[in-house]
């Protein structure tokens, strides 16, 4: 028998599930490698099975869970623990599930601060925030502050290769093989150890000539665009060179932190102190943790330390 | 006795939803109604961001859209720095858009909506979906994934990240096609352009044809419709005027800059998602379905329904027949479908058109840009609706102040009105097996929320 698959989404984007959907024959190697008993995206299994009755939230039992998107909702930690309740061994896939990803941007705010602000723009109408929903938690976390998760994939979104690869290796029970590289270290972009002592607006582009090979193009980094490249995971590419780089666009740290529970804001400091970069010169450095601001890494600015 | 029926989520969409609906002792329904139950607030967190950062913020809005998301808020950061695209930048922006709605919408009807039809909305609930139609209609279900694919690695090939994409940058595109890619990616727009022909033929064949009276009747409601036309009135996907059409038929046209005079947004206690309404008609909102008023559609259906015209043949010709046959505007709910193919046909015809315009190779593709203090809104027309996006900055060009009305939200009102008149119509005496609560969701999936 195949093994059964839950697949959940909580406080994301759904770009996880598209990247998966958009991998052409890999989808049917999901299809063929396990049975998706539970996949709210594609398929009709609900939270409670008879809707004519109250009930506590029931999900099937499974071999494996992938788990994508941060716990930002009240209905977010009910469905988590539910998941990992049911199913043997709990994946965190992409930056939100591990990091906290873009909406944990919001942990610079209390939910009260965001919820006043979402509901009083311009154009809306005056009125009472909403009530009669699942309350925002007052911080966004990634999954593994709230349970214990078996994987973590980064990627924003992963690519579908490598989320194929890691339900191969559970399966046949082989160890995972998961990208330990930064992003530098997939880059060819030219290093020549002596670059721009300061760091330039997001407005300014890469130099480059069109038409040449990125093996020709100077690193970004040593150009004085701010590139998060020696502080994020690598394996956005592939095999190839990283996605960012490929629009001649600098990497702003889409799959987190290199090592686990690595800061990429203070690493980055660090990476930019010994190339003799001055920090100061970068116009938003809280943005430096826009991927990973769970883990308490972002908070209001009363909290701040 | 009173009781209420919840269906939690409302599944095959892209979103986190449901629905719940109040009957009567009687067994009557009371009450129906979609909550939108996810909020992430990038309202908030924007806020005092280098607004060149945003284009690559608000991409994850929306996995499935993150294309409209950077180009929405690209056009209005360029609008804050006071800033145009060269003509490349501007071809490239648009070419990466109607790519994205191509995905999009082979997406949305193949994987989440053709379920219902192919295996039929009684069909068990662990073969009614994507995988069920793999087994059915393999043929199908590989042609499907491969063109998917092709649209997705056209993007890949000019514009590097297809999913939360960042060759959108302020002041125009990030780099140059060759005239390599130029002419690969005709030869693939050809491909994908046949394919869209063809799949407009099989749906009116094997699904239209025999859903004639769910077309017309479920979640049937009559609505004003918003989209965006060119100067002469032709269908946009891209920029344009918008176009408010009202539940009578008769047209307004305002640009972008105006938004807000013509709409605002509404608050109920239990939805995350505001209801944008038509302020404009001076009679605000009511969700009462024996009365609704200022509510109005957007989507697919919204879009062909305001344009007068498709400036590409062959979707032009598809727009001709499905007026002669539903008028104009069109108003059943599930023609939501129809019009997506419609659509699909127009992007795919677009596609080449762009391609074939010998400026999308220049080499200059950016100008040189100055953050500062503005005020920019940018808009286009997501697959899910009008997207607008409304930024401010200060001295430092960080942001201020954010206004984002997400397609969506167009459609969460009248939402309200279908999910209720298909409940009246399909629930009798408190009876709702599965299949009346699945064809109660497709009135929801129509608008592809």
């Amino acid at each position: 028998m195949k093994p059964r698959l839950n697949f959940e989404w909580l406080h994301g984007c759904s770009g996880c599930e598209i990247a998966l959907l958009n991998s052409g024959e890999l989808l049917f190697s999901l299809f063929q490698l396990v049975d998706i008993v539970h996949f709210p995206l594609l398929m009709d299994h609900k939270y409670i099975a008879d809707p004519g009755e109250e009930g506590d939230l029931s999900l099937p039992e499974a071999d494996i869970g992938l788990v994508t998107g941060g716990v930002g909702l009240a209905s977010h930690l009910k469905i988590l623990t539910a998941m990992r309740r049911q199913c043997r061994v709990l994946i965190a896939v992409g930056t939100c599930a591990g990091h906290g990803g873009i909406p944990a941007m919001r942990n610079q705010w209390t939910a009260g601060q965001t919820m006043e602000t979402v509901f009083s723009t311009a154009t809306t109408d005056t009125a009472p925030v909403p009530d009669g929903v699942p309350a925002l938690l007052d911080r966004v976390s990634s999954i593994d502050e709230q349970v214990r998760v078996d994987v973590c994939l980064p990627g924003c979104p992963p690519r579908p290769e490598m989320i194929i690869a890691v339900l191969e290796a559970l399966i046949q029970r082989e160890e995972q093989r998961l990208p330990h590289k930064s992003v530098c270290e997939t880059c060819p972009t030219v290093r020549t150890g002596k670059g721009q002592a300061t760091i330039h607006r997001g407005t300014v582009r890469a130099a480059y000539t069109p038409g040449e090979p990125l093996d020709r193009m100077r690193c970004l980094l040593e150009q004085g665009l701010l590139c998060m490249g020696p502080v994020t995971a690598g394996g956005c590419g592939g095999r190839d060179v990283p996605l960012c780089l490929r629009s001649r666009v600098s990497c702003r740290g889409c799959y987190g932190p290199v090592r686990k529970y690595g800061n990429q804001l203070l690493d980055m400091m660090n990476a930019l102190a010994s190339n003799g970069i001055d920090y100061r010169t970068i116009i938003d450095r809280t943005s430096l943790l826009r991927f990973s601001g769970a883990h308490g890494r972002l908070r209001p600015k009363g909290e701040r330390k | 006795m009173k009781r209420a029926i919840t269906i939690e989520p409302i599944t095959r969409i892209e979103g986190h939803a449901r629905i719940r609906i109040d009957l009567d002792e009687s067994g009557r329904v009371s009450d129906a109604r979609v909550e939108i139950t996810a909020l992430r607030g990038f309202e908030q967190f924007v806020i005092g961001r280098p607004a060149e950062e945003i284009p690559r913020i608000v991409t994850r809005i929306c996995g499935i859209c993150p294309w409209m998301h950077h180009l929405a808020a690209v056009k209005a950061i360029d609008g804050c720095f006071g800033v145009s695209p060269p003509p490349a930048g501007n071809l490239l922006r648009e070419l990466a858009q109607v790519l994205a709605h191509i995905h999009d919408k082979i997406l949305h009807f193949f994987f989440l909506a053709a379920p219902d039809f192919v295996l039929g909305p009684e069909s068990d609930y662990s073969v009614r979906n994507v995988m069920g139609l793999v087994r059915s209609e393999p043929e199908l279900a590989a042609r499907v994934v491969r063109m998917r694919q092709l649209a997705l690695a056209m993007l890949e090939r000019f514009a590097g990240k297809a999913i939360h994409p960042v060759a959108g940058v302020v002041g125009g595109f990030a780099r140059p096609m060759d005239a390599g890619e130029q002419r690969d990616l005709l030869a693939d727009g050809q491909v994908l352009l046949d394919f869209a022909c063809q799949s407009l033929a099989f749906a009116k064949e094997r699904i239209f044809s025999r859903f004639v009276e769910e077309m017309l009747s479920l979640g049937s409601v009559t609505t004003g419709f918003l989209g965006t036309v060119d100067a002469q009135g032709s269908l946009r996907l891209y920029d344009g005027l918008l176009r408010l059409m009202d539940p009578g038929g008769g047209l307004v046209e305002f640009p972008v800059e105006e938004y807000d005079q013509f709409l605002a947004e509404h608050v109920e206690p239990w939805s995350y998602a505001k209801m944008v309404y038509a302020r404009s008609w001076g009679e605000g909102i009511s969700l009462d379905s024996s009365q609704p008023r200022g509510i109005y559609r957007a989507n697919t259906l919204a879009r062909i329904n305001v344009c007068d015209h498709i400036a590409t043949p062959r979707a032009q010709e598809e727009l001709e027949a499905f007026r002669e046959l539903f008028g104009r505007p069109a108003q059943g709910t599930l023609l939501y479908h129809w019009a997506r193919l419609i659509e699909l046909v127009y992007a795919c015809e677009r596609t080449l058109e762009l391609l074939a315009d010998e400026r999308i190779v220049e080499p200059l593709v950016h100008h040189v840009v100055e953050p500062g203090a503005g005020r920019g809104i940018g808009h286009v027309e997501a697959p899910r609706g009008t997207l607008l996006h409304e930024y401010a900055t200060d001295g430092n060009g960080c942001i201020t102040r954010a206004n984002l009305i997400v397609g969506t939200t167009h459609n969460v009102a009248p939402m309200q009105l279908c999910v209720r008149q298909a409940a009246d119509r399909l629930i009798g005496n408190g009876a709702a097996d599965e299949e009346i609560l699945n064809r109660i969701e497709m009135a929801v999936r129509a608008y592809d929320p």
